[in-house]
This record gives C-alpha cells, structure tokens and sequence, in this order.
C-alpha cells in the first residue's frame, strides 16, 4: 500500500468540490484540507484523516464517560469532548419507580453508553438500553487520542477480535478515546501496551500485522513462565 | 549610558552601516528562525519558536468547554487569545501580570486568529491560545502569532489556512524587513503584518499596526517586503508540522 502523505490546514486538494469529503473544506469551488492530517485521495473522494483533535459526539458512539454530576431528572456525563453528555433518568435500565438518581450512580462512576441525540445546541443525550451499556465497577480505563480510537478498533473490528481471541479479555472501545478492558490482570496489560503501540504508530501500515505477532509473543512469554 | 541614549533619539545613532543593518542583515533579510512542535505534554497543541532573539511558547487548548459558562456562544466557539511577557523577558525586569501593552495585543492576535479557526464548528465551547514570552528582542507579537498558529494545528484545530506574521521598520529612512531591537526602539516607524496563507498564496490580512510615519508609497513597499517575509515564514510553519509527524513514522518503518 502507498503511504499517506501529510496535509496542513489549506493545502489544496481537488478543484471538483463534488469529491469533498471529511475533513475538508470547499471554497470558491476548490477543496481544501481543514485540519492536520493524512490525505486519502482516490477518482471519487478526497477526505483528510485527522491525526489529532477533540473528540466530538455523533448519534450511535458507543463512549465511556465520567458521572459528574447527579440531578433529580438523570446524570451528567463527562465524555472527554468539548461538550457534556446528560443521561435522563429514563435512559437508565436500572432505574425503578421508588429509587432517586443517587441510588444507581454517584458522582465518579464510570459508565459505558451511547448517544443516542444531539441537538443544535449541541446538547448530548445519552442512554443506556443497549447490550453494550453497563455501569464500569471493575477492570481498567485506558485513555488515548480519539482520533485514533478506528485504529484499536481495526478494520471491521479485527483488532479487537485479536485481543478477545488471544487472550480471551473483554474490552469496549469508547469512540471517545477511553477503553475499557478487562480480563486477568497480566493479560490486561499486555493489551494495554498494544493499545499504546497502536495509538502511536496509528498512521502508519501493517500494524494489525506486527500487533499480531507482539501479542502472540508476550502471550508465549507469559505462558513459558 | 544615559548620553548614548539621547545620541540615539537625536538621531545620531547610525542603524545602517555601508548598506548593512546592525546585524549585518540585508534589509530584506529576515532573522533565523527555530520552530519546534509539540514541546508541551500538557496541552493539545504546542509550539516553541526563536525568531532572532525572541523566544516564545505557545499552547493551545480545545475545543473544550467554556468556564465561566455565561461567555459560551450558542453558535460559535468563542477564542481566547493570552499574550503575556514573562518578567525576565526583557532587560527592566517587567512587572508580572497583564498590562495595557500586553492586553491590546491579545486582542488584535486573537482577531488575527479568529480570520483563519472554523468557529462556527463547535458552538458553545471555546479555544484557548496562550503565548508567553520567555525572551523579547521586537516583533514579540509577530513571533508568537506565528508560534500560535504552528500550535492550532498541532492541536488539530481545523482552520481554513495559516497564519504567518513579520514586522517591517523605517529605520535611517531607509524600510527593513523583521527589525530587531535597536531598529524598533531608534527607528522611525513600525509596522507588523499577519497574512492569512492558504495553499502558498496570501489571502488576506489578518492584522495591521503601524506606529511612526511612512509615506503612501513606502508602506506599499512595506506591504510588499512583509509578503515576501510571511512566505518565508510560512514555508518554515510548514516543514516544522511536517517534521514532526515525518519522524516518527520513519522510526517506525525502521524497526520493522
């Protein structure tokens, strides 16, 4: 595969601004780039992929947040972006007639949900009432650059099919750079280095190939012992 | 000391000397320049820039929210610009804190800033820009415009363009291009310029000062020679971005 090159905010990138895609921006009919970033130019599409930035809240992200704070009506979430998520009390599975808010989270719990709306405000409305959704009371947070979280997750998820099907732990990759992983605790860190490797090696090719082959060994080591 | 001053402000003092400045610089000749990104671990986007003397950090952070909340907008993400001099920046030792000096200068670079950052992106939150200068040797305000806009895009903040920033002086009625002190504080004029520079073409200007007198015809020769300058300066935002993500990914394919 060819390598990336590397775009900064302005570069032009095509004088057909019905190629434009993310990342970019179009001006008087030519297409810029709007963010630092790797170039992904083919006939049909031009699209920067960032290479740093906030992460910023879109319907279906599966994200893991902080509970901040506790209101009569539901939860607010603090999910690593420039913009708080609230959870209504409704949104919450565990949430029966009788019980208040602070019964189900407290400030400091750590949670896993989905957006499921955001306004033109740019409000954040959160749920729970997914398989995926939990309340976070054991394993690990890893945190990392949201704009490499599609590289954890890998092409159709086959890095974290890697680390399920090596060394059999669970993990939840929040699309807002946090991860949650949990498992023995040796297999844990071993994952936790990956991801690290993953996040600072992201733009470059053949990862999932040399992720393999770095599992694979540090599983052999921790078996020889 | 004091009698060399006033030679000076009598204008006795010679800036040009056999068609050279005090530096031995051309007059169109800009003074080296260092730029490294990324030095703050801290904040989203860093940069730390030399430009001649002068010594300046720039860190930038967000989008994130604002605080106090009343000054979020609705509709756009609102800038925060903060020029601040650093006490031993100077050789009288300056009083910490903000002052008249450093506050319009806050404003106009965040003006400049605002001409290139998508506000309209992010409503409600805000983007926060600090400069500090660690050493000034005049055109701080230039140096830490251009050290900013390395350090917006190193935080990934998307931007329509760049923003590259030089000065240029009247000095012994003669214009120069990025004065140093003694050309700033014995000249007869000075003028900083920003560009908006998008695709290696200037755009617009982001900002204009002018202290001193020149006529029409030599502020269009300034206009002209401060172009020439922002390209150049320009040119050296980009290849330290550029160095900075390059290296790494050749350690990469080193180790394979």
């Amino acid at each position: 595969m060819m390598t990336r090159p590397i775009v900064l905010p302005g570069e032009l990138l095509a004088s057909n601004p019905k190629v434009a895609g993310a990342g970019t921006y179009v001006d008087k009919g030519k297409v810029y780039a709007k963010f630092l970033g790797l170039l992904d130019k083919s006939e049909t599409s031009v699209r920067v992929i960032p290479l740093k930035g906030r992460y910023i809240p879109s319907v279906g992200d599966v994200v893991i947040g902080i509970v901040r704070e506790v209101t009569s009506n539901g939860w607010a979430v603090d999910i690593n972006s420039p913009y708080q998520g609230f959870l209504p009390a409704a949104e919450n599975p565990e949430m029966r007639p009788n019980r208040k808010p602070n019964d189900i989270l407290e400030i400091g719990d750590i949670i896993i949900a989905k957006v499921v709306n955001i306004d033109p405000k740019m409000k954040v409305t959160l749920t729970m009432k997914d398989r995926m959704c939990r309340a976070v009371r054991f394993g690990r947070i890893v945190p990392i650059n949201p704009a490499r979280v599609p590289r954890v997750i890998g092409k159709g998820g086959s890095m974290i099919k890697l680390f399920k099907t090596e060394l059999g732990v669970q993990i939840i990759v929040g699309k807002n750079g946090l991860i949650w992983i949990s498992g023995d605790r040796r297999k844990v860190n071993i994952v936790e280095e990956a991801i690290y490797i993953i996040e600072s090696e992201a733009h470059t090719e053949g990862l999932t190939d040399r992720i393999t082959e770095f599992v694979k060994r540090r599983k052999g080591e921790l078996n020889g012992q | 000391m004091v009698s060399e001053d006033l030679n000076r402000l009598s204008g006795d003092i010679q800036l040009i000397v056999d068609g050279k400045r005090l530096d031995g610089r051309g007059f169109d000749e800009l003074r080296p320049i260092n730029i490294k990104v990324g030095v703050l671990k801290r904040a989203d986007g860093s940069c730390y820039l030399e430009m001649g003397k002068n010594k300046v950090v720039a860190a930038v952070y967000g989008p994130r929210e604002v605080h106090p909340r009343h000054l979020a907008d609705p509709v756009k993400a609102v800038v925060r610009y903060r020029y601040s001099m650093a006490p031993f920046s100077v050789e009288e030792r300056k009083r910490p804190g903000p002052d008249r000096r450093s506050i319009e200068i806050s404003k106009v670079s965040r003006e400049a800033i605002e001409a290139v950052v998508m506000k309209e992106l992010f409503p409600r939150s805000g983007i926060d820009v600090f400069v500090e200068v660690l050493q000034a040797d005049a055109g701080t305000r230039t140096a830490c415009l251009n050290a900013a806009s390395v350090a917006l895009v190193d935080a990934g903040v998307p931007m329509r363009g760049l923003i590259s920033s030089v000065a240029v002086a009247k000095v012994d009625d003669v214009l120069v291009l990025d004065p140093m002190k003694e050309e700033d504080n014995y000249g007869q004029a000075d003028i900083p310029f920003a560009f908006f520079i998008r695709n290696d073409k200037i755009e617009s200007i982001a900002l204009l000062q002018m202290d001193g007198r020149v006529s029409r015809d030599e502020f269009k020769e300034a206009l002209e020679m401060a172009k020439r300058g922002a390209m150049e300066i320009y040119q050296m935002q980009k290849e330290a971005i550029k160095a900075e993500y390059m290296i790494e990914s050749e350690e990469v394919n080193s180790d394979e």
